[in-house]
């Protein structure tokens, strides 16, 4: 029986531009034999939630350096909860201060990624932690 | 330069000399198979004038001041004046910012220079709904004239430069710099400084677009044209490959993708009915400087020498100031690491040493802890000493280009020369810089995972990340938090403005800019009118919006 692969949405929320990070991970989760899918830049919340429902993801993968992880973060998971697609496994990086993760964590977020985190860490753990 | 039969006499030379490198390296193997810089230029042992056979001073290097400027753009270069230390600054509100604008001067610095939130790069004021979470977060918010005049609060204009980071909206921002200025007592003609105004890189790599790019190539051409006429200090444009750089590109790619960017903007003014002349001399350029200090230090000479042809000898420029490349540079921002932040200062002075042996017009110094909060006082004081360390301290200013005549810098600016002039080729096959959006992002991209895949098989060293770790490292104090009560100030201060302006003269100002953006006309001019009236930023935006519609970006993964 041939396993399932995982599929990911990888993000963009907010207004930040910066998508060097997110793409090089896109990059190596494809590499990794998952499937991808990059939303461009600019998302919202609900744009973000909209597309991990169609595509069907396993997993969602946020990028922010603007600073606006407090707000967007949260907000995706209430907007995942919402449309029942609380079984999707959701993870983010960026320029994210440490004191900020642990609110970040109880609202739903996974796993955060700081910078300097080689790309190995962030599929194995993605691999170790979806949820089929 | 080097007389034939000195070649040959080096050759025979260089030829014993090769049996015994051999030799040695069966008792010694090197520690790489193969040196390489960070574009793929092959590194060998040593350089000597057999690498630079095929030179000529005349031709290729000249005296500083004198195409095609390798040199430098200055005959006296930093013994006339040093560079301008301009330190990027601005967060939360226009208050805060004034505040840390004034430190700065104080400590010492010589020009300002400022960063905008995301809502003012995006055209939006801070009451739009995609400005929640975002406001005063990477830079200061501005929405209207009463923010600018609270952030250049006593910091007389007329007698100081400002850099501005805005683009899609530089005409507006421009626009308020000009209002607040003279509200100061200064006449525009006293006024310096600089706009970035560079969307094509916006489109590239660095995300704050808004108009697509027709109309936005005709702002720009509106701003050159404007700023020839009224204000003559100003450096219109600051054309930029740190952002091209920081999204991944290599060092060639930086120099060919920024300046064929500027080949773009030159091409549309041209088109636009204004002669090269008038607006070449105002051009200004941004680049990075990264790790690989010597291949960093050639690649602004480099740069350099390429656009120096590119005006003379594609576009015809007559003026020697139109052949200058004149740039800003700031060290590397992706070089900075989360762990072991203090080494971040070291890696910042050699970058910024790189610079200024690259001869730069002004520098921005990083500070330790940007990799993991907007730099903290201490922080930018350390990075602004680390420019004046380099300026009055180890002697590298006293002479200009210091390294000119080197083999190996001669034969690498050769080299990432040649690079930059293919890429260029390819992009000129495409149409142009603006229809080469998507080939440039393909290229950065394919860069960016080939550094992170070396850093992560250890190829690439970085200290605190792959090597030299330190466990239970001690966690860094003093991290600057932007006030959160930032956003409802803000939205606060907007609402007071927007109920103490004449409503019925802002419509009448608001429907001026929809006429003349439907018309040819220039819209500087209605933009300084409108803003005077404390019509918004976003207001303005919401028009050019609506005349000219927004860019939908193509994804490239």
């Amino acid at each position: 029986m041939s396993e399932k692969r995982i599929r990911v949405l990888v993000a963009k929320p907010g207004l930040d531009g910066h998508d060097r990070g997110a793409k090089v991970i896109a990059q190596a989760l494809r590499d990794a034999g998952m499937e991808v899918v990059y939303t461009g830049l600019r998302q919202t919340p609900e744009q973000i939630v909209s597309a991990a429902v169609q595509e069907d993801v396993n997993v969602v993968g946020m990028s922010i350096l603007s600073g606006a992880h407090g707000t967007l973060f949260p907000e995706v998971i209430r907007l995942l909860n919402e449309k029942g697609a609380s079984d999707i496994l959701v993870v983010g990086g960026g320029i994210i201060p440490e004191e900020d993760v642990p609110a970040l964590k109880e609202a739903g977020i996974a796993e955060v990624f700081g910078p300097g985190t080689p790309l190995e860490e962030v599929v194995k753990y993605i691999q170790a932690n979806v949820k089929n | 330069m080097f007389k034939e039969d000195q070649l040959d006499k080096v050759a025979a030379k260089k030829e014993s000399w090769t049996a015994k490198l051999e030799a040695t390296k069966k008792k010694r193997p090197e520690r790489q198979s193969q040196f390489a810089t960070d574009s793929g230029v092959d590194i060998n042992t040593v350089y000597t004038p057999l690498d630079l056979a095929e030179m000529d001073y005349e031709r290729d290097l000249g005296l500083p001041g004198e195409y095609p400027y390798t040199r430098g753009v200055q005959p006296n270069l930093y013994r006339g004046r040093l560079w301008t230390m301009r330190q990027y600054a601005g967060f939360g509100s226009a208050e805060e910012t004034n505040q840390r604008f004034r430190y700065l001067l104080e400590q010492g610095q010589t020009g300002l220079s400022c960063a905008f939130d995301l809502p003012t790069q995006i055209g939006y004021d801070s009451d739009h709904p995609l400005a929640q979470g975002e406001i005063g977060k990477v830079g200061v918010a501005i929405d209207s004239l009463a923010d600018m005049e609270t952030l250049f609060d006593q910091i007389p204009l007329g007698k100081v430069s400002t850099s501005m980071t805005i683009n899609a909206p530089a005409g507006v921002l421009l626009a308020m710099y000009i209002a607040c200025a003279e509200k100061q007592g200064f006449t525009k003609a006293q006024i310096n400084g600089t706009i970035q105004n560079d969307v094509i890189k916006e489109y590239i790599c660095r995300g704050t677009y808004i108009l697509p790019p027709e109309p936005s190539m005709r702002l720009i051409s509106n701003i050159f044209e404007y700023c020839s006429k009224e204000i003559p200090q100003w450096n219109t444009i600051s054309i930029s490959g740190y952002h091209i750089r920081e999204a991944g590109a290599t060092a060639a790619q930086e120099i060919a993708f920024t300046l064929a960017d500027g080949i773009a903007y030159v091409d549309a003014a041209i088109k636009a009915g204004l002669d090269v002349d008038t607006f070449g001399p105002r051009l200004s350029f941004f680049f990075n400087a990264h790790l690989n200090f010597l291949e960093e230090a050639a690649k602004f000479r480099a740069a350099r020498r390429v656009w120096a042809k590119v005006m003379k000898e594609r576009f015809g420029a007559k003026n020697p100031r139109s052949w200058t490349l004149r740039f800003h540079t700031q060290t590397a921002g992706v070089s900075l690491t989360a762990q072991q932040p203090m080494v971040n200062i070291m890696r910042t002075a050699f970058e910024a040493l790189s610079a200024v042996l690259g001869g730069t017009q002004s520098l921005h110094t990083n500070s330790y802890d940007e990799a993991l909060a907007l730099p903290c006082d201490e922080s930018v004081m350390i990075a602004l000493r680390t420019q004046q360390v380099i300026g009055y301290e180890i002697g590298v200013c006293d002479l200009v280009d210091p390294l000119g005549g080197s083999y190996y810098i001669e034969s690498l600016t050769n080299s990432l020369e040649e690079k930059a002039w293919d890429y260029i080729g390819k992009i000129d096959a495409l149409g142009g810089a603006a229809k080469a959006i998507e080939y440039m992002q393909k290229e950065i991209h394919n860069s960016a995972y080939q550094y992170q895949l070396a850093i992560d098989n250890k190829k690439k060293t970085v200290i605190g990340v792959n090597s030299f770790i330190m466990k239970d490292e001690e966690k860094p104090k003093g991290l600057l938090k932007v006030d959160l009560s930032v956003g409802e100030r803000q939205t606060a201060k907007l609402a007071r403005v927007k109920a103490e302006r004449d409503s019925a003269k802002v419509e009448s100002l608001l429907t001026a800019i929809r006429e003349a953006a439907q018309s040819d006309a220039n819209l500087i001019p209605f933009f300084v009118d409108a803003v005077k009236e404390y019509v918004t930023l976003g207001e303005i935006c919401g028009v050019l919006r609506d005349v000219f519609g927004e860019y939908k970006q193509q994804i490239v993964f």
